[in-house]
């Protein structure tokens, strides 16, 4: 199809081209992605490569102070004359042996097996019971992250005092002074600034987000659960388990049955909270901006008030009003004079997801208004002139001109909230709880996404291997739509005209 | 012909306006029955109508002073909680998205492309797959069940969501920054002289977003604090209250909770609405 083709097309149909066009190009994106990923091993090997090099060379044309740097951090940097730095180079190969030898080490040695000395009860003397405690799995694994990341960190440090020796080396015999601790300080005012800004940000992810992660995806490769229970039990590496039990229906039916059927409804759910929201929220937007509508804040405000209210209370009161006795019964019993008793939540499935999903909208629409009146209020005006003055009537400007506009700039915010409901924890917990419940599924309830499940599995029954696995499965998805849409919303925000 | 087009909107107008009321009605309503029913004298639970019969103030000053027969359940404390939690992780989260965002939007640096994909990977893990990990070390640290643990977490990954606030930076003209460099100004110094006075709106923006984020969280909270009652936020002690065991002597004071968090939070989200709007659509266009 040509450019003028396109342009030509009405606004549903170019919806619809666009659509059939990610999803024709979504394996070759996908393709992409995975090239890419394979260049960036690659680039990453050649520089390993490559850093090795460089190791061997600056080796062999220091001079004695930045060899000894190969094996005391920081003697290149004291023997030039920096001393602050060399110190605490040096140090820092203290701090660390220091640490590997009387912590780290007595963790990672076990890293392997996960500890093989089990809690059991001896006698003293034959007669009197003491319980002995054994490895503890669940601080080996603990640790022995903690100490592989500090390993790397400080082989990091080790590698740029090899480096900051041989430049200093290299200044030295070109006749330079290095630099005083003053000069340092106002670099990384200026020049290094980001260093200064980065560091605090990116110690706090690294302790509180990245160590957790990495921690837990190993967590989906054990035994973890409520019968390999640390300090009591061991628990130990059982390989790709816990995944095959989710898909294995002879082994772990129940299991499998739970994570397909919970997988289904999660993908349903997700589509449906995530459309009706945008359209609905659209619908309900145009027709507060719209021209000649009054009192525009007084209706964006009563519909705002949701979000304000913060989500757990709204979503409590909600699951209160929709009891059998709840306000809403109450209400509908007083219309029809009649003795309503709807059962929102405890009987049928159907029902209780019905309801999910009507007071998602409830709660979700108000977002969409939000965001789209910004939208709306952005649109140009001199467009809408413009096309007056060509003749356009108000249907022909809103088809030409606010819908295409309006679909353009939400595409990345739609994915960005489907994504989002997939990961919904709050309305599914707070309004059902999960329920109805049933007895096919394994600690799950009808109206139970997969993080839900995943929780249940942490808090109630204590299943942490297999929730790890199913958190790593949801990010998988997760992360592969995000990123094929962050990557083809790039290229579609360079064609398109109107950004 | 202009007659019956001037008809014709008066009609779309006037279905417009019943659709908004109706709507409005459905949207807001919940929250008159909250408001009404906490002022409510008579009965224990829900009642089978829906305007009270008696008015009193009894549920508010309950809530308050601890009535209702269990002293764990302590609403001034964990109002307090939140209070403080909510104050620290205030200002720690602001200083460091404001940092992480300024270095990304204006500073060059070798890997800062790298470090950006890895912050938006690391934001697409569902949040509480780390939550027990969390969880665990925050215990080797001696520090669960107490609201220095609380403040860690909500601030610790703050850093993450620096997104809206970089595309505000972004919108700031570079020429200003070139303008400085050349009369000799540090980064340091265009930081704080020049980009933040320009940046109110980001900066209210984002306090606000992470002064109201303690007060609305529910899971991590209720994951950190387990059993420990007085040491409770807001969000998960009025759950407790809402529960099986304790429903029928608190579900008044519960809703009467729930209006002391809504309002407060509700008055700061509309004042900051228009950043909000600003933020949301700036960080949509920039995808």
């Amino acid at each position: 199809m040509t450019y003028v083709e396109y342009k030509q097309l009405n606004p549903f149909q170019r919806f619809a081209h666009n659509l059939k066009k990610f999803i024709v190009n979504a394996p070759r994106a996908i393709a992409n992605f995975f090239k890419a990923v394979g260049r960036a091993i690659v680039k990453f090997f050649t520089g390993i490569g490559k850093g090795f090099k460089n190791y061997g060379v600056t080796f062999v044309k220091g001079d004695w102070a930045t060899k000894l740097s190969y094996l005391i951090f920081g003697i290149g940097d004291i023997h030039k004359g920096k001393y602050y730095k060399g110190i605490l180079f040096f140090l820092t190969e203290v701090l660390y042996v220091l640490y590997m030898v009387f912590f780290g080490w007595t963790y990672l040695r076990d890293f392997t097996t996960l500890g093989t000395v089990e809690t059991h009860m001896e006698f003293v003397n034959g007669v009197i019971p003491k319980t002995v405690y054994g490895d503890n799995s669940m601080l080996i694994l603990l640790y022995s992250v903690l100490s592989i990341v500090i390993t790397v960190v400080v082989f990091a440090v080790y590698i740029a005092n090899i480096k900051d020796a041989y430049r200093h080396q290299v200044m030295r015999a070109e006749g330079e002074k290095p630099t005083s601790l003053k000069q340092d300080v106002k670099d990384f005012l200026d020049g290094k600034y980001h260093i200064t800004l980065l560091s605090f940000p990116v110690l706090m992810i690294g302790i509180f987000n990245i160590l957790p992660l990495i921690f837990m995806i190993l967590i989906a490769f054990t035994s973890y659960d409520k019968t390999h229970m640390p300090p009591g039990t061991l628990f130990t590496w059982v390989g790709l388990d816990n995944f095959a039990s989710l898909f294995d229906v002879v082994h772990s039916a129940r299991r499998a049955k739970t994570f397909i059927d919970l997988t289904e409804w999660t993908l349903i759910w997700a589509v449906v909270a995530t459309f009706s929201n945008y359209i609905l929220g659209m619908i309900f937007a145009l027709m507060i901006n719209k021209k000649g509508i009054k009192l525009k804040a007084l209706w964006r405000t009563l519909f705002v008030i949701t979000i304000a209210v913060p989500q757990f209370v709204s979503l409590l009161l909600m699951n209160q009003m929709l009891q059998t006795n709840g306000a809403v019964n109450v209400l509908l019993s007083e219309i029809t004079k009649q003795d309503v008793q709807i059962q929102f939540f405890n009987t049928s499935a159907f029902m209780a997801r019905m309801t999910v999903i009507i007071v998602n909208c409830w709660v979700g629409i108000p977002y969409t208004i939000l965001s789209m009146s910004g939208i709306l209020m952005n649109i140009p005006e001199d467009l809408y002139e413009s096309a007056r003055i060509d003749g356009a009537g108000p249907v022909k400007t809103f088809t030409k001109i606010t819908l295409p506009y309006m679909i353009f700039v939400t595409t990345p915010q739609l994915i960005t909230q489907f994504v989002g409901n997939i990961n919904n924890f709050n309305v599914i917990y707070l309004l059902t709880g999960g329920g109805p419940t049933t007895e096919q599924y394994y600690q799950a309830g009808q109206t139970d996404i997969l993080v839900t499940w995943l929780f249940n599995l942490t808090m109630n029954s204590q299943d942490y291997g297999l929730a790890a696995a199913i958190g790593i499965l949801v990010f998988i998805v997760c992360a592969t739509l995000s990123l094929i849409v962050y990557n083809s919303s790039k290229s579609m925000k360079d064609e398109e005209a109107f950004s | 012909m202009i007659k019956s087009y001037k008809f014709r909107r008066h009609l779309a107008n006037t279905f417009i306006y019943l659709f908004l009321i109706v709507m409005g009605i459905i949207w807001v309503s919940p929250f008159v029955y909250l408001v009404m029913h906490s002022f409510r004298g008579e009965g224990l639970i829900a009642v089978d109508y829906l305007i009270p019969k008696q008015w009193t103030l009894q549920n508010y000053i309950d809530l308050f002073t601890g009535a209702g027969g269990n002293a764990a359940l302590n609403f001034p404390r964990w109002f307090l909680n939140t209070f403080i939690v909510a104050c620290f992780s205030c200002v720690i989260s602001t200083i460091s998205v404001l940092m992480v965002s300024y270095a990304f939007s204006r500073l060059r640096f070798k890997a800062r492309k790298k470090f950006m994909n890895v912050g938006m990977i690391l934001g697409m893990f569902p949040g509480f797959m780390t939550m027990i990990a969390i969880y665990y070390l925050l215990k080797a640290m001696g520090l669960t069940q107490t609201l220095v643990a609380l403040v860690i977490c909500y601030s610790c990954g703050a850093g993450l969501g620096f997104q809206i606030s970089k595309g505000f930076f972004d919108t700031i003209p570079r020429a200003l920054d070139e303008a400085a460099t050349i009369d000799g100004a540090t980064k340091n110094q265009i930081f704080w002289k020049i980009i933040l006075p320009m940046s109110k709106p980001i900066v209210v923006y984002t306090v606000l977003t992470s002064f109201i984020g303690p007060w609305t969280d529910f899971i991590l909270a209720k994951i950190i604090m387990g059993d420990n009652r007085p040491y409770y936020t807001v969000a998960i002690g009025l759950q407790l209250m809402q529960s099986a065991d304790f429903i029928n002597t608190y579900y008044k004071q519960f809703l009467a909770g729930s209006v002391v968090v809504a309002v407060p939070i509700t008055i700061l989200f509309l004042m900051m609405q228009k950043y909000y709007v600003e933020g949301v659509t700036a960080g949509g266009v920039k995808g």
